[in-house]
């Protein structure tokens, strides 16, 4: 059997770049001007499955991405990097789905890939920063986690030894396998495209994306089976839609509030001695200070 | 049955989290308002002090599961105790740090009961609410209200059907205070063996280097605190003068962290800690919602800023224009001079 690992990757807005046309007059988000990227902490991860790789011949880095079909974008980035294939997993029926459905939808599509040993994922995504998918999914898989990981300190066929960043120090860890992993910010960064893996994988497509493109590729993928990014509904996971989406989520949101500035009248001061002696006179006489 | 539960972290130390006593301090709020009780549980190794420690908060039955191989803290044991204790339990809430550990526990545990978790909640209220389409109004739910879309929303989330309504909060969010009346509570010993598996213990912990937590800026009273405007690790030299002479500490912005100029632990804001000081001095620190949601709750805030325009200006009481360099050397000489 060989090595497997299945890397969980997610397209994400960039929020951490939000400029001044990313709210709308209303003071809504924009969603529609904030770039999609690879959520960064799963780039991380995804070099943490190289890093694997790299030491066991043989071994297999599958991408597993739930989202509307453009995410593929970010498995065929995954290939330009060294992963070796991926799967899309996308229907309108997940939408609205948190934590609790999402994993229940992932780890479907992990389990239809198995076996495996390794699943890996970044710590969080920045659209929700919540760390949830990793552990749920891992609970639904039943199988241990190992969180917050920085290193990979040993790896063989039987167990890997992990590097843990925690809030006050670190923890080095041993598991056997199947586990999954999530991977810290602080981790190695992921390595660039790889030249030969662009020109190789360059072609790859989900289906749906062929449909939509003018040239005809058949001939060339039936050669080159490797250009085929698969493409799962919920038929395919066989997935119980009770549990799926918005019907799937015990969580609702109630209520969004927009990040509104209350202006207080601020009083204003220049740099100059005068001034500050004032302010800091006043700050003393008032005991906020001394 | 039906209480509001509350994890009570171990520290590195031996002593319950303060994060957990804040929570508790919370817990015992929501639990007065919704008429119920107030249950603790701790797991680890030698807990016997646990019970003095958290009865004060006003825990009204604590539970623990005290054993050997519960510390240090791994995923799977302390998942399976407190699935197998909520089922039992059944409680209407249950709050988690959000910590290393909290954060890892806390969504294993609402996997196993398909039930809801909100991270990161920085406010827990008690609502109603009434799902328009069913016509059907739910009574006394918890509001898990969150910053969301990188701060740039406030959300708030609820899980009318399914219990415990369950939330992680950071340490330093809510207020930790005792109670009145405070009684000595109920001590339960919860069965270990009977409560986890053998393949629970499987992964292993080869080593630890865990540090005891030196710098706190979250209880201080008075917080300096740098952005990437301060310029220079140098610069940054002269807010720890200022925190020094007035009794504060020194907080930063994520983009001085980045910068290189103070340590991480430092950081203030929605990845950070949150502070809420009687004062907080915001040095060529901009003010993105990310930042301004750790430090908006200070009672006085001054922005030390070049820039007229800069966000945190708007939510502060004085705003002075001028560079860190010229204003903070003159800020500590006039103190100096005239304080007692």
């Amino acid at each position: 059997m060989s090595f497997r690992i299945i890397v969980l990757a997610k397209q994400v807005p960039d929020t951490r770049n939000v400029g001044k046309d990313a709210m709308k007059a209303d003071g809504t988000v924009n969603r529609a001007a904030l770039p999609a990227i690879f959520n960064p902490e799963d780039l991380n991860a995804l070099e943490m499955a190289l890093k694997v790789k790299d030491s066991i011949p043989g071994a297999e880095i599958l991408i597993v991405s739930m989202g509307p079909g453009r995410a593929a974008e970010i498995i065929r980035e995954s290939m330009y990097r060294g992963a070796d294939g991926g799967v899309l997993v996308s229907d309108r029926k997940f939408a609205g789905s948190d934590t609790l459905a999402t994993s229940y939808t992932l780890s479907l599509a992990v389990k239809k890939l198995a076996p495996y040993h390794l699943l890996i994922a970044g710590r969080q995504a920045i659209d929700g920063d919540t760390a949830q998918v990793g552990p749920q999914t891992a609970e639904k898989l039943e199988i241990p986690q190992i969180t917050y990981a920085e290193d990979v300190v040993a790896v063989d066929s039987s167990s890997i030894t992990i590097k843990r960043r925690l809030e006050r120090g670190i923890e080095v860890v041993k598991s056997p396998y199947p586990c999954a992993v999530t991977v810290h910010g602080s981790a190695a960064p992921c390595r660039p495209r790889n030249a030969k893996l662009v020109m190789k994988f360059k072609h790859a497509r989900t289906l749906s994306e062929l449909q939509e493109e003018t040239k005809d590729y058949t001939e060339m993928r039936a050669d080159r089976p490797y250009l085929n990014i698969l493409e799962w509904s919920v038929d395919d996971i066989q997935a119980d839609v009770e549990k799926l989406g918005l019907s799937g989520s015990p969580t609702k949101v109630k209520k969004i509030d927009n990040v509104v500035l209350q202006a207080k009248e601020s009083r204003q001061f220049s740099s100059d001695e005068k001034d500050i002696d004032q302010l800091m006179k006043e700050l003393i006489a008032s005991h906020i200070v001394g | 049955m039906n209480n509001v539960f509350v994890y009570c972290e171990i520290t590195e130390e031996g002593h319950v989290a303060e994060v957990s006593l804040e929570l508790l301090s919370k817990g015992r709020k929501l639990a007065n308002e919704l008429g119920i009780k107030l249950e603790a549980v701790s797991i680890g190794d030698d807990l016997s002090h646990v019970p003095e420690e958290v009865f004060p908060y006003g825990v009204d039955v604590v539970h623990l599961a005290d054993d050997k191989r519960l510390f240090p803290f791994t995923t799977l044991p302390h998942a399976s105790i407190i699935t197998k204790l909520f089922e039992q339990e059944k409680p209407e809430v249950a709050l988690f740090g959000a910590t290393s550990i909290g954060r890892d526990l806390a969504p294993r545990v609402a996997s196993a009961l398909r039930c809801g978790l909100t991270a990161d909640c920085t406010s827990l209220e008690i609502g109603d609410h009434t799902e328009a389409k069913a016509g059907k109004t739910y009574k006394n739910l918890l509001y898990q209200i969150r910053p969301a879309f990188g701060g740039n929303i406030i959300a708030t989330i609820i899980n009318p059907d399914t219990r415990p309504q369950m939330a992680t909060v950071r340490e330093g969010v809510m207020k930790k205070e005792v109670a009145e009346n405070a009684k000595q509570g109920i001590v339960q010993m919860i069965p270990v063996e009977e409560f986890v598996k053998p393949e629970d213990f499987v992964v292993e912990i080869i080593e630890r280097h865990i540090e005891a937590q030196k710098i706190n800026i979250k209880g201080a009273q008075i917080v300096v605190a740098g952005g990437y405007g301060v310029g220079s690790k140098e610069n940054f030299n002269l807010l720890y003068d200022l925190a020094e002479v007035l009794g504060g500490q020194v907080g930063a912005s994520r983009a001085a962290v980045d910068a290189g100029y103070v340590d991480h632990a430092r950081q203030i804001g929605q990845t950070g800690v949150t502070v809420r000081p009687k004062l907080y001095i915001a040095c060529g620190i901009s003010g993105a919602v990310q930042h301004r949601a750790g430090m908006d709750q200070a009672s006085m805030i001054i922005s030390i800023n070049t820039d007229p325009a800069a966000p945190i200006n708007a939510i502060a009481d004085y705003y002075i224009n001028g560079t860190v360099a010229d204003v903070v050397p003159r800020m500590i000489k006039y103190y100096k001079q005239n304080s007692k």
